[in-house]
């Protein structure tokens, strides 16, 4: 698995005509289910590349690696502010680091 | 299925760096003239810099000449390159970089506000929303941007390219946009060799998977001539997440070591210069260690102290997220655990390497009305990000000077029609061989017999002339490619286009009869470097009415 998306926190981006991932993945993998509910195609087509976990206003998607890869089940959700992006990271024992890094200049910076 | 018509000035096919910063800079010289931005999927977050990018590894700091960056990538690429388009983007480098700052970018500074030095030609940045930036800056003008719209050909009347064909993957819509000039600049090509990931990772590649060498499958089927092919690229890279070793071995100064904790590349390899050797040694020592039973090979984090450690992850998120993942746990700990290094399957790109379009000095491809920048231009490796936004900087300029007068040209509905049809014919179709199969055919036709990871990337004429053989077979069994729905028909076409570009890679691997590039070029049958025969291009030029590949070989110019 790649992305994880947890249907108890995704709002499908009611009222939009694409949910956000929709919109933003680069491999064009996400859609809206008819339960309204964002899915992804083809967990083997992620390219891991996180825009949807970026991209979700309500980190309702996670990102995790394939477990051909790695067995720990550690996982990343990313909140994004206007200048700067907050990550979390969640290793196997549970344990969380956060890192909040600047990723713009705003206008009088 | 409906068709659009749309005409514009210019026609720029990929949003990506390169597409993006010549959108701006046509704005900028010329404010009235119509741009068209055609781009796969969209262009806030496509192509190789969806992830971000954390370093900038093409600027000229102070104390380095453009004399001395070309002498650098020269020596880099055992001395084929094309100096004329190197010199031409170490010129403009510096100011690009400056340009993308004023949009928004964060890169690290001194105090006295020049930018700091993080390797000898690269400097570090907080570009984790890189792509989202240039998307912004190319949505303040007024260019038309569509996004979700795949290419799937030029528009070509056998003298001129005079504009492209295009599918809309969400409106299902046939897309015909007449223009004045085209901007090729779609990447490079992944997903030709099989990767070294498979099943549910078989697309934790180092290049954008997404990146299928369309642009130049585009212009191999109108005869545009194409260089360098034969110099793929392979990614030296954090083994199975492809997190760049750079970031670690120039940031964080990590040596490599092989798995008897051994400085490898001093010990053994001391005749490649060590640990000062060209980046295509490192990865032939990596993969000679590998061979001989001293691997697996690491770059030694457990120097790294706390401090040191975040920063580095800090740079990986702003860049590859995945590498965090791998290290959360605590067997992982870089600090605990050396990072295990390996080479990826190899791709084809004009940025790293110099795979592309034959291109003059101005960008002109040798198809009138066709240009190109970023990866798939060829002739001019090490441009990176930085030379790619030179690249198009370049481009639109020469576009908009060459557009002056030309007219739009009526275009054949028949054409149309038959560039339509051949589009749509996998929707047709119930069964037959599906987007998967022919992927994983293609990918093991070119690992087993065109150099790929199984055989340790090496070649030889017997090996390549069955690819040859095979690619053959395989093309003529394209017509027979089924797709469900929209997406299946993008992957349909994807392979259509790969599978062409593979023929023509193929051609340029059998052609070059020498070693001139470890790994990226090596033949058994040609083990050594020839300066007396081989210090030139090799160039190729598809004649689609025949179905003939012509190679042809051109001088190094100074």
């Amino acid at each position: 698995m790649s992305i994880f998306i947890d249907e108890t926190i995704c709002n499908g981006c009611k009222g939009l005509p694409e949910a956000r991932c929709e919109r933003i993945c680069p491999g064009d993998l996400c859609y809206r289910k008819e339960n309204t509910k964002a899915a992804i195609r083809d967990q083997s087509a992620c390219w891991t590349c996180a825009s949807c976990v970026k991209e979700c206003p309500v980190q309702a998607i996670e990102l995790r690696l394939p477990f051909q890869i790695c067995s720990s089940g550690s996982s990343l959700k990313a909140r994004l502010k206007r200048d700067k992006t907050i990550w979390t990271v969640w290793d196997a024992e549970g344990h969380q680091e956060e890192f909040i890094i600047r990723t713009r200049w705003l206008k009088g910076d | 299925m409906g068709t659009l018509h749309i005409d514009t000035d210019i026609l720029i096919i990929g949003g990506g760096a390169a597409g993006c910063f010549a959108a701006v800079e046509i704005y900028k010289n010329s404010p009235g003239c119509r741009v068209v931005v055609m781009e796969k999927a969209h262009i806030e977050r496509s192509g190789c810099l969806a992830m971000g990018l954390n370093a900038i590894n093409a600027y000229l700091h102070e104390g380095q000449t453009p004399d001395s960056y070309v002498a650098y990538v020269e020596r880099q690429f055992e001395g084929i390159i094309r100096k004329d388009l190197v010199y031409s983007i170490v010129r403009g480098l510096n100011e690009v970089v400056k340009d993308v700052e004023k949009m928004g970018l964060p890169i690290e500074k001194n105090e006295d506000g020049t930018y700091k030095m993080r390797g000898k030609r690269s400097i570090r940045i907080f570009g984790e929303r890189l792509k989202p930036i240039l998307a912004e800056a190319v949505q303040k003008t007024p260019a038309q941007v569509f996004n979700r719209v795949v290419a799937t050909n030029f528009i070509y009347d056998n003298s001129r390219v005079c504009g492209a064909f295009g599918f809309g993957i969400r409106d299902g819509i046939f897309y015909v946009v007449r223009a004045k000039a085209v901007i090729v600049a779609t990447g490079g090509a992944s997903g030709i060799y099989k990767p070294h990931n498979t099943g549910e990772a078989r697309h934790l590649l180092w290049y954008c998977p997404w990146n299928a060498g369309t642009g130049y499958a585009m212009g191999i089927r109108i005869g545009a001539e194409m260089t360098s092919f034969e110099n793929r690229f392979i990614a030296l890279r954090v083994k199975d997440v492809n997190a760049p070793t750079g970031t670690i071995a120039v940031g964080a100064h990590s040596k490599q070591i092989n798995a008897r904790g051994e400085d490898y590349l001093e010990r053994y390899y001391k005749h490649w210069g060590g640990n000062k050797c060209l980046t295509h040694h490192r990865l032939l020592a990596t993969v000679e260690e590998k061979k001989i039973g001293r691997g697996p090979c690491f770059l030694n984090t457990t120097t790294l102290t706390e401090v040191e450690e975040r920063r580095l992850k800090e740079d990986f998120l702003n860049m590859n997220p995945q590498i965090i993942l791998l290290w959360a746990t605590k067997e992982m700990n870089p600090r605990k655990k050396p990072v295990e290094i390996y080479g990826t399957e190899p791709f084809l790109v004009g940025g790293h390497c110099q795979a592309g379009y034959w291109i003059d000095k101005d960008r002109r491809t040798t198809i009138p009305g066709l240009y190109a920048a970023g990866e798939v231009a060829g002739g001019a490796p090490k441009k990176y990000v930085s030379g790619s936004w030179v690249e198009a900087r370049i481009a639109a300029t020469t576009a908009l000077e060459d557009i002056k007068g030309v007219p739009l040209i009526t275009i054949d509905e028949d054409v149309v029609r038959k560039e339509k049809t051949r589009v749509l014919h996998p929707l047709t179709k119930k069964a037959g061989i599906s987007p998967a199969e022919a992927r994983e055919r293609l990918q093991k036709i070119m690992d087993e017999y065109a150099g790929g990871i199984s055989m340790n990337y090496a070649l030889h004429e017997e090996r390549l002339l069955e690819a040859r053989r095979l690619l053959k077979g395989l093309k003529d069994r394209m017509k027979d490619l089924f797709a469900v729905n929209h997406y299946s028909l993008v992957e349909a076409l994807e392979c259509i286009d790969r599978v062409d570009v593979a023929k023509v890679l193929v051609e340029h691997l059998i052609y070059r009869k020498e070693t001139r590039w470890a790994c990226y070029q090596t033949r058994f049958d040609y083990p050594e470097k020839d300066n007396s025969r081989w210090l030139t291009f090799v160039n190729s030029v598809y004649n689609p009415k025949t179905d003939e590949i012509f190679m042809i070989e051109r001088p190094l110019c100074s």
